[in-house]
């Protein structure tokens, strides 16, 4: 079994400036991940598939990368992901309310479908885990033309059983290509605990099986996931091949809006993890670092709040995508790339 | 010009796009020293080199969820799938993911990617080397499947094919490869991937057939015609979209109507096409649309006897054709 990597101390050395942009984006992001609970509730929204919980480890990942230069091929549970490549609260919510202006698919796709061809995030559908094979063919397609753009691609434990999750692993390690194999290990595919998914606790032991390295992080611990992802992307970076690396983190909410998972979860379980909510923890470890002060801590919240309150007004004022669009683009239309 | 056979035709298409274009790349199991298992690659990854005719591993889904993420970044990669047969551990990388990433997208992301793949039996390849299951794709909005039948046709068409912006299925049959020679300019030029050809007019009956049943029907046609009845052939080549023009022509000029193709009829193109002559052509027709196609089963067996009572030959369309005639 791996050793669990944490890092409350600071020892990668992050200076101040790394790490409040760090806090900033995880909470941009909760903010909003809790503005479409809120949405979805009052039945403005149909539907919501949360990252709540998954922030510290898309974070860390998503500042190493170079947007509209590297790739990024998501999964459904990406919201700060996507935030910190450079999509705005906004555009995910025009997404939720399935505005006509969605970047991510005019209002096509269920939220949390992210896509954004001016980032190079491809568009992801509902299948799981064959985004592992497009960002392998994606950083071939760097390697051949001689260019040192690495692929991030990211899937829950759950979709690790599928095919694609080893054929995608074995493509990329047999090429040794520019490819972040992310693994955000929740314990839970919908209702179904990892123990009854894989007979090893720790996904990343996969990756021996590849011949490349495989990293196990406490996706609570912000510093410790920041460090893996330096670590993995210099890697894919010089050209020395793919890293799995399985951040362990929490799944604060259901499954999604149309779960509940205190029916399969016991109400202890659920509260023990509260207590451990990685933006909570992140905070109060960058008090300790004397990093950032509670009342600074709150003026960045009411600044990220006040974002939002705009982008929220501004996507509901947006129209709906009309009717007489839905025969676009099944194939090339003229202008289409 | 000269005399080319099909499997040369294909790769003397694949060959000029690879010079012209950089983008264009071959990925597939055994495309690489070998030339794949019928030779089509032959000669490409010497001349082009490893990365550019690449040796996958042996995984239907890898070669086209890979190519796939290649043609988001930029390159034009042909998937080759050894055998339409073991095409489906990758239908859902084709169906789900490259068939729906325009429109899932709104216009933003597109797949100009080709997926060929051999298909069609009497070759004694049996159940999982003979299959013909190209309807299962010609289902699906998003997807381009064209099987072109000539040699002219099926350089003409790789060629396009390498060209169009979406996801393209180019399947060839594998008894063409060889059998089937014409001639080939040595020029460059593209055969359009939406439109039927005439393969042989006529005005008594209209023949609706691709790939390898248009050469069987052509060999049918001929017969009838020394007893002065004379069929119209039309090769479709593309499957979808189906030229539903050139369909409706045909039949409205004739009256009478076969379709003739290898695959078993269920929910096949062969349905598609009679669903279309109903709809367009009901008040020209002199008698009703017929089919020939395989028989309800999974799919066709080794032993010869089993084999050729799979197999549409010349005599079984022959027969169709007499009846329809003298109806």
């Amino acid at each position: 079994m791996a050793v669990t990597k944490t890092d409350t101390k600071n020892e990668a050395g992050l200076d101040a400036e790394t790490l409040r942009s760090m806090y900033r984006h995880m909470l941009r992001s909760r903010l909003l991940d809790e503005r479409m609970w809120v949405l979805n509730r009052q039945g403005r929204a149909p539907f919501w598939i949360s990252g709540i919980g998954h922030e510290a480890v898309q974070v860390a990942f998503g500042m190493q990368l170079k947007p509209g230069y590297d790739w990024v091929a998501p999964y459904y549970r990406d919201l700060a992901l996507t935030l910190v490549v450079g999509m705005t609260p906004k555009d995910q919510l025009l997404s939720v309310l399935a505005r006509a202006d969605d970047p991510n698919s005019g209002g096509r796709q269920m939220p949390a479908h992210y896509g954004c061809r001016r980032l190079n995030i491809i568009s992801t559908g509902s299948p799981v885990a064959t985004q592992l094979l497009h960002a392998a063919g994606i950083a071939f397609a760097s390697r051949i033309r001689g260019e040192d753009a690495v692929a991030l691609t990211s899937i829950g434990e759950g979709a690790t059983s599928e095919g694609d999750f080893h054929e995608a692993l074995n493509f990329a390690a047999t090429h040794r290509l520019g490819v972040l194999f992310v693994v955000e290990n929740n314990g839970f595919a919908i209702s179904v605990p990892w123990q009854k998914q894989m007979p090893i606790p720790d996904v990343a032991d996969r990756a021996e099986a590849y011949g490349i390295p495989g990293v196990v992080v406490d996706g609570g611990d912000a510093i410790a996931c920041f460090r893996a992802a330096r670590e993995a992307t210099a890697r894919a970076r010089a050209g020395d091949g793919p890293t799995l690396v399985e951040a362990k983190v929490l799944r604060l909410t259901s499954h999604s809006s149309d779960d509940d998972q205190r029916r399969y979860r016991p109400k202890e379980e659920l509260e023990a993890e509260k207590e451990r909510d990685p933006l909570a923890r992140f905070s109060t470890t960058l008090e300790e670092l004397k990093v950032l002060s509670p009342p600074d801590a709150e003026e960045m919240r009411a600044e990220l709040v006040l974002e939002l309150d705009r982008a929220t007004d501004e996507a509901e004022a947006a129209p709906l995508p009309d009717a007489s669009t839905a025969m676009l683009h099944v194939y090339a239309e003229p202008g289409d790339s | 010009m000269a005399t080319k056979t099909y499997l040369e035709a294909i790769r003397d298409g694949i060959r000029e796009e690879m010079r012209r274009d950089d983008r264009v790349m071959i990925l597939g199991e055994d495309v690489g020293a070998k030339g794949g298992v019928f030779g089509v690659t032959e000669g490409l990854q010497k001349e082009f080199g490893e990365w550019r005719c690449l040796d996958s591993p042996l995984a239907e889904s890898c070669i086209v969820g890979v190519a796939i993420g290649a043609a988001l970044n930029g390159m034009r990669p042909i998937a080759e799938i050894q055998f339409q047969d073991f095409i489906l551990p990758a239908i859902d990388q084709i169906v789900s993911e490259a068939a729906k990433m325009r429109y899932r997208s709104n216009g933003d992301w597109g797949v100009p990617m080709v997926v060929r793949a051999p298909f069609g039996g009497g070759v004694h390849g049996a159940l999982y080397h003979s299959q013909s299951i190209e309807a299962m794709f010609a289902h699906v909005p998003g997807l381009r499947v064209v099987v072109p039948s000539t040699p002219y046709d099926a350089k003409g068409m790789i060629i396009s094919a390498l060209r169009d912006p979406d996801p393209v299925l180019y399947f060839e049959h594998k008894r063409a490869y060889r059998a089937i020679k014409g001639e080939v300019p040595d020029d460059e030029y593209t055969v359009p991937l939406d439109r039927a050809t005439i393969a042989r007019e006529g005005s008594d009956i209209a023949v609706y057939s691709y790939g390898m049943m248009v050469h069987t029907t052509l060999d049918a046609a001929a017969r009838l015609s020394d007893d002065g009845f004379e069929c119209e052939v039309v090769d479709l080549r593309s499957l979808r979209p189906l030229d539903r023009d050139a369909i409706v022509a045909s039949a409205r000029k004739c009256g009478k109507v076969l379709i003739v193709q290898e695959a078993n009829l269920a929910v096949s193109v062969a349905s598609e096409v009679a669903a279309i002559i109903a709809e367009d052509c009901f008040e020209h027709l002199d008698a009703p649309v017929m089919r020939i196609g395989g028989p309800e089963i999974p799919a066709m067996p080794y032993a010869p006897p089993l084999e050729s009572f799979y197999l549409v030959t010349p005599d079984k369309v022959e027969t169709a054709l007499r009846a329809l005639a003298a109806y």
